[in-house]
């Protein structure tokens, strides 16, 4: 039996899709490729996110720990799974700040557990701060240039 | 130039809202300083010796007299009065409040400007050649492919904590004016065989602690994949780059550490994927943004040559005035458009402080580039501001307002024209102070009439290992240690920043602040005495070895 | 000597512990003994100082002079520009950074 970690639930902060945070234990990305049939795993920086692409069918869950905020590895990770067609709760777990939350749901996150809670109102504000993007990312808004050529 | 549409003012406007609110969770102390560093610094603010520093961009180093003037009154109202022109074609305020910057944020954005990832572990502001748009050498506009990166690259959700950060330079001539090279991206658009136009793209290069060229990884990405080629670069540099050490943490020693073609292999498999993920904009978005750069009417069509009177009114001026004529010869460059040159305004007087500007001397620059040079300038990454549309005509009442302002001096690419940082006179990371010895140089050198004999002789000087004052790339080069609390500095000799790229080597041990001074004298001695004709320092460095000099300077 | 120096968090001015409070002019600097841990940390929670650090530092005829050449820089102005130093009169005053 693989060892568990990850959050739970009631852990979960803010959440962008419907139905109930998934409440499975998450395991390493090692423990999980070496065959265990858990069904959240959860992705610290030095693993390579690639390595659960033929999995992703039966993940309900992926946990992306950010074990200190200014390590950026996570932001790549969430979007390589979201671009290979990954469909099942994101979370970004550890070191989550306010002022990450909005490129972190930009790159697909979409549950967020930070270690410490996090002041609602200065977090809302984050989450809505841009009104328009640039690039286009993993989430499902239309970059300026699209908009700029009806494409919007 | 490029003007805001409501898309863009929308995103700085949100922009100052955002550091409105993070400034206040700070004061409040719902931010500690460690969490409040890395986002002050995505919005220029440092930490400095004495005070809170700002660090604005001037995308691609150009500015309309608007914003020059902008930059002025906030040198008055929140500054002591002057600004300070870096080698990364921006400003720098020395002595902000931090209270004040939310302020100058929205000053800032009120005239389409910011200080977005001015610092930081991101994307930085994108640099260019200064004389893009009115060089007769290039082979097209530059800025569009720059302006489109920095689009790209603003506020991008990905790569906002990279390992370290991360600086592109674009160009578009093989004579290189800004040091592509020796940037993390250095981009040079290309025409290919067929007539087409790309990007060549070099990976890797940068000073600092381990300077590196940059090798070329890819001869030719068409323009419509431009973007998502950067993203490929990126990606891999934020997964694989090193973040275990700070100083291993620069993308030049991946691509150094997996060898350029490891490296290149892992880019052009990223790049496979990302092509069909949408993330590049369409060529009707460079079209739109190509349109901004269109040069002024009258310089869009040159004739066959110089309009005769004309050029009998400027060599008029020519013969009538020596200080004149000198400036003419030393600081102006030739344009597409012949009845007019491109002319740099010397931020260099003789035992100045190299780049400093008051508001009263950035307001005439507005002036003038209002007047003379359809509304715009830029600043060089050699520190000074360039006009780069002046007829030839009006350089003589041009210049004679220069002079009048302390802004004439004559010394374009002369060992005066010297590069420094700020130095330990300011900033927080130095070793040593670069700024004193900028000044006695160019004081010895200016009183002792060889400045004129030695011609272009590029000399950069930095106060520690970071490079900021690109002593790697200088013809000379200048690093000020800390030696047992002692300023010390150690002489480089032979580096290049320009199409010859090459990294300046150290001489031997260093010496102390009136030493150097001497040192520097000595090898343009070694030079005088061993030039052939038409070389200039560099040649003969490169010829002769770095034994001639030793032997001067220790033998 | 040990004294303590840092900004202050609103206007980034270079400060040095008196004992009580935070003052701009180095030699109002008292010595901090082994508490430099403590004072920081307490002044640094109530956000009356930004980043500060303790330094060895010296007090002779002219007032408190710090150790290192940077920590005089801070308690100057930069020696290029006299005139922004806290001390404008004295011209010389450069020569006591080094």
């Amino acid at each position: 039996m693989a060892e568990e970690i990850g959050t739970s639930p009631d852990e979960v902060q803010f959440r962008f899709r419907d139905g109930e945070p998934v409440d499975h234990a998450a395991v390493t990305v090692d423990s999980f490729l070496d065959q265990s049939n858990a069904a959240a795993v959860r992705i610290e920086p030095g693993d390579d996110a690639r390595d659960l692409l033929p999995y992703l069918d039966r993940l309900a869950l992926v946990e992306v720990n950010f074990p200190t905020f200014g390590d950026g590895r996570g932001y790549s990770a969430a979007r390589i799974l979201r671009e290979a067609g990954y469909a099942g709760e994101l979370r970004a777990v550890g070191d989550v700040l306010i002022d990450q939350l909005a490129s972190m749901r930009r790159c697909g996150f979409d549950s967020f557990a930070s270690d410490k809670r996090l002041d609602e109102d200065d977090a809302r504000a984050a989450f809505d701060r841009w009104h328009d993007v640039y690039q286009p990312a993993a989430d499902t808004r239309s970059p300026i240039w699209a908009k700029r050529h009806g494409r919007g | 130039m490029y003007l805001y549409d409501q898309y863009d003012q929308a995103m700085v406007d949100a922009r100052v809202a955002e550091f409105r609110d993070q400034t206040r969770r700070r004061l409040e102390g719902k931010l500690s300083e460690d969490q409040f560093k890395p986002l002050r610094l995505m919005n220029g603010l440092y930490l400095q010796l004495h005070a809170y520093m700002l660090r604005v961009a001037v995308p691609y180093g150009t500015l309309s007299s608007r914003q020059m003037h902008a930059l002025a009154d906030i040198a008055d109202r929140y500054d002591r009065g002057y600004g300070h022109y870096t080698t990364r074609q921006n400003i720098q305020y020395n002595w902000i409040r931090l209270e004040d910057a939310p302020d100058i944020l929205a000053d800032l954005a009120a005239v389409e400007m910011h200080a977005i990832q001015t610092s930081g572990n991101c994307i930085r502001n994108i640099s260019s050649d200064h004389f893009a748009g009115a060089a007769a050498d290039e082979l097209v506009d530059p800025r569009p492919y720059a302006e489109l990166l920095r689009q790209w690259s603003s506020f991008h959700p990905e790569f906002t904590y990279l390992p370290r950060k991360f600086k592109i330079a674009v160009i578009a001539s093989d004579t290189d004016r800004a040091a592509m090279k020796l940037h993390d991206i250095g981009i040079q658009i290309v025409r290919n065989e067929a007539g087409e136009l790309g990007a060549a793209f070099y990976v890797g290069g940068g000073m600092g602690r381990t300077p590196m060229i940059a090798p070329l990884i890819s001869d030719f990405v068409p323009l419509d994949q431009l973007i998502t080629y950067a993203e490929a670069c990126l990606r891999v540099y934020n997964r694989h780059g090193r973040r275990d050490n700070k100083y291993k943490a620069r993308i030049k020693i991946l691509v150094h550490e997996l060898g350029p073609d490891e490296y290149t292999r892992q880019v052009e498999e990223e790049f496979a994927h990302l092509l069909d993920q949408g993330v590049e904009p369409p060529l009707a978005e460079l079209e739109r943004v190509k349109g901004y750069f269109e040069l002024p009417e009258t310089l869009r069509y040159p004739g066959a040559g110089r309009d005769p009177a004309l050029a009998e009114s400027l060599d008029s001026d020519l013969r009538q005035n020596d200080d004149f004529r000198l400036w003419f010869e030393r600081n102006t460059h030739s344009h597409r458009h012949p009845d007019h040159v491109s002319a740099v305004i010397s931020l260099k007087p003789v035992g100045g402080i190299p780049g400093d500007a008051s508001a009263e001397q950035m307001h005439l620059m507005a002036d003038l580039a209002r007047e003379y040079s359809f509304d715009e300038c830029r600043v060089m990454h050699t520190q000074n501001i360039v006009l780069p549309h002046v007829r030839i005509s009006d350089l003589r009442a041009l210049w004679t307002r220069l002079e009048a302002a302390g802004l004439g001096s004559p010394n374009l690419d002369t060992i005066e024209d010297i590069i420094a940082c700020p130095g330990l006179d300011y900033c927080s990371l130095a070793n040593a102070r670069s700024i004193p010895v900028a000044q006695k140089i160019s004081q010895r050198f200016a009183a002792s009439g060889r400045t004129a004999v030695l011609g272009e002789l590029k000399l950069k000087i930095s106060g520690c290992i970071n490079a900021c004052g690109h002593h790697h790339a200088g013809h000379i080069g200048i690093l000020g240690v800390d030696r047992k609390g002692k300023e010390n500095y150690q002489l480089l000799l032979g580096g290049s920043e320009a199409q010859d790229t090459s990294l300046a080597r150290i001489t031997g041990p260093g010496f102390d602040e009136d030493g150097i001074v001497g040192a520097v004298e000595k090898a343009t001695d070694v030079y005088l005495a061993n030039r052939a004709e038409g070389e200039r320092f560099l040649d003969t460095y490169r010829r002769i070895g770095m034994e001639p000099f030793k032997e001067a300077l220790y033998g | 000597m040990i004294v303590l120096t840092g900004n202050d968090l609103k206007s980034g001015a270079v400060v040095w512990w008196t004992g009580a409070d935070w003052s701009v002019h180095v030699d109002d600097a008292v010595d901090v003994g082994d508490e430099a841990d403590i004072i920081t940390a307490r002044e640094e929670a109530a956000r009356r100082v930004n980043a500060p650090y303790a330094i060895e530092a010296a007090r002779d005829e002219r007032g408190v002079r710090p150790a290192h050449i940077k920590d005089r820089i801070r308690a100057l102005g930069p020696t290029v520009r006299p005139d922004l130093t806290l001390k404008p009169a004295e011209p010389d005053i450069g020569n006591w950074v080094i």
